[in-house]
């Protein structure tokens, strides 16, 4: 039932673009399918605002070609930034204009009728936040501040697909937690498929359901998150620590038998245990019931943030 | 087209309510009245075709040449430099270039929008000076303007706005190849203390030895050109000879002044158009990269 009802929105093929001889983005194959919260990951200068501009039709590839929704980028760039959103990282807005004055220039822009361009300039400001300094001019805005009117100049044009390039990129960490939470929710209740790029996977685990993680130009491993985490690490995602009065081989064999452990190391007087999930109230009892007596236990939940830096390693 | 008005719109309203706009018009009108007083005061001693009276309030000013004229020519390059200088890389540098391009507009009305709307503010600027000063005028002589003073006046109004659009055009120009404001600004500014100065010697061709060859060059200028064609649609008594103006003691009618003047005034609107035309093609290739 999913794999029919599901709609590819972005869709590259072997997407290229090369500034004075390099490859900026190299054969990218992406696919995103509608309602997905797409993380776009990778380092500096992987290439990931220089794919969403192509993707956007603002700059043209080498070779390949980018697709939304079925239309070409390149092509039909028009129809393309009708139903896409796009927040730049470097968010800018006329700093002498209030702010619902440079949203109502956007809802112009799209072509909304006056009387639409109100209403959504209310709505979008509701939805951010910023009703109450809708008259104040941005330049007195933060730059949280901004990030949100920035959400805001996306919602007022009602895409089905936005862009956000590094969203979280210089607000507190409060703030990003704020403003990822915006997004998710934004994106859950105006069905809207979400790219989201960023180098700080903490940010992207947060809400993206799918990863794709760039580097130089290549992509270097894509899927659903949970789905990556496992592949990583061999299919374990725990890693439980457990510290023993003693360490017999029977405590070892009993606890290889829990089921949802996959391997059992021994490192001194600590157990490692790699398992599925979390299993320590069964290992706890497996030691117990083999007769040894148990000092300390500790779970460590593998982060992305490991298969992360092994990519950025192997990149 | 709704691309287009929408920036057009904005862009207006953005010049109308602009700090560099209000003192842009001051000083305008300002030098404009002064100079117009100045020129005022020679008229009743210096009257010496009283077939056009009004017009000669723009154009005498006893022995010398007439500061109101002078004054435009120089000034309304720096008006539309001003207007333009910052189209394209301040929008760039903010950030708002993007995001206004990723809306659902073609590229171009960005820049066509951006071109009409600094030409409208150049043609009301030049417009509510041009009829504030016949006013001012009207009061000092007591002699209305006749039918053809009038459309000679009109004439050179819309003359006005072609010379305004061409710096306006050349502002955007380097707007768009220079990413940073000041060096736009400073580019514009250099070229146009560069063509005023090739305009003075054409206009004062007795004070620097040109020879023909020099002369033709130097009448390329804009501000040569321009003031060619104003003097030809100001003063009915002129012609142009040779590069050079010519008073004749019978007036010409206002048919063959614009024939006269068709030459130049053709020479400045095409150099608005190459000018413009450069710009569109640059912007229209530039592509936009992640910084």
């Amino acid at each position: 039932m999913s794999e029919l009802s599901t709609q590819l929105v972005v869709e590259t093929v072997d997407l290229t673009k090369t500034y004075d001889g390099n490859k900026v983005v190299d054969g990218l194959n992406l696919r995103v399918e509608e309602g997905d919260v797409f993380g776009f990951l990778g380092p500096n200068g992987a290439g990931k605002t220089t794919t969403i501009l192509m993707l956007l039709g603002l700059t043209e590839p080498a070779s390949g070609a980018a697709y939304i929704c079925g239309y070409n980028s390149t092509r039909e760039p028009l129809k393309v930034k009708r139903i896409s959103g796009y927040v730049p990282e470097r968010i800018g807005f006329y700093e002498d204009l209030t702010a619902s004055y440079n949203l109502a220039y956007t809802a112009r822009l799209n072509g909304l009728s006056e009387e639409l361009v109100r209403r959504r300039v209310g709505e979008s400001l509701d939805i951010v936040g910023l009703s109450e300094v809708a008259d104040q001019r941005v330049e007195t805005f933060s730059r949280g501040m901004k990030q949100r009117l920035a959400i805001a100049d996306l919602l007022i044009k009602t895409p089905r697909v936005a862009f956000l390039d590094e969203p979280t990129s210089g607000i507190d960490p409060e703030g990003v937690n704020q403003m990822l939470d915006l997004i998710a929710g934004i994106a859950r209740e105006q069905r809207m498929t979400v790219i989201l790029s960023s180098h700080q996977l903490n940010h992207v685990q947060r809400i993206c359901n799918r990863v794709g993680i760039l580097v130089k130009g290549r992509m270097v491993v894509e899927g659903l998150l949970d789905q990556l985490g496992r592949e990583a690490l061999g299919g374990s995602q725990f890693s439980i620590e457990v510290q023993l009065s003693e360490i017999t081989s029977g405590i070892i064999e009993r606890i290889n038998q829990v089921e949802g452990v996959v391997g059992v190391e021994r490192s001194g007087d600590l157990l490692v245990i790699n398992c599925v999930e979390d299993l320590r109230p069964q290992i706890a009892r497996a030691v117990v019931d083999s007769g040894g007596s148990l000092v300390e236990m500790k779970v460590q939940s593998y982060a992305l943030e490991d298969i992360y830096m092994r990519y950025f390693k192997e990149g | 087209m709704q691309g287009l008005m929408t920036v057009f719109r904005k862009e207006l309203a953005d010049h109308f309510t602009s700090w560099r706009f209000i003192i842009l018009f001051a000083i305008v009108f300002a030098v404009g009245v002064v100079a117009i007083y100045v020129d005022a005061q020679y008229i009743r001693q210096e009257v010496m075709d009283t077939r056009f009276v009004f017009l000669q309030l723009y154009t005498t000013s006893g022995q010398a040449l007439p500061l109101f004229i002078l004054f435009i020519v120089f000034f309304v390059p720096i008006v539309g430099v001003i207007l333009g200088f910052d189209a394209i890389n301040s929008e760039r540098i903010s950030g708002t270039l993007s995001r206004l391009l990723s809306q659902p507009i073609y590229r171009d009305a960005v820049i066509n929008g951006k071109f009409l709307a600094g030409v409208v503010t150049i043609a009301v600027m030049m417009m509510s000076l041009i009829l504030l000063v016949s006013g001012m005028g009207l009061r000092m002589i007591g002699v209305p303007p006749s039918s053809e003073e009038a459309l000679r006046l009109m004439a050179f109004l819309i003359t006005t706005v072609i010379y305004g659009a061409f710096w306006l055009g050349l502002g955007i120009l380097f707007s768009i190849f220079f990413h940073r404001v000041a060096t736009s600004a400073l580019a514009s500014i250099a070229l146009w203390m560069f063509f005023g100065f090739i305009g003075f010697m054409s206009i004062f061709p007795s004070f620097v030895q040109l020879g023909q060859v020099g002369l033709k060059i130097v009448q390329v200028s804009p501000v040569a050109l321009f003031w060619q064609v104003t003097m030809l649609i100001l003063v009915p008594t002129a012609r142009s000879l040779g590069g050079g103006l010519l008073i004749t003691p019978s007036a010409l009618p206002l048919g063959q002044s614009l024939l006269g003047v068709w030459p130049h005034l053709v020479s400045l609107i095409v150099l608005t158009v190459v000018c413009f035309a450069i710009s569109y093609i640059k912007f229209m290739r530039e592509e936009i990269r992640s910084t």
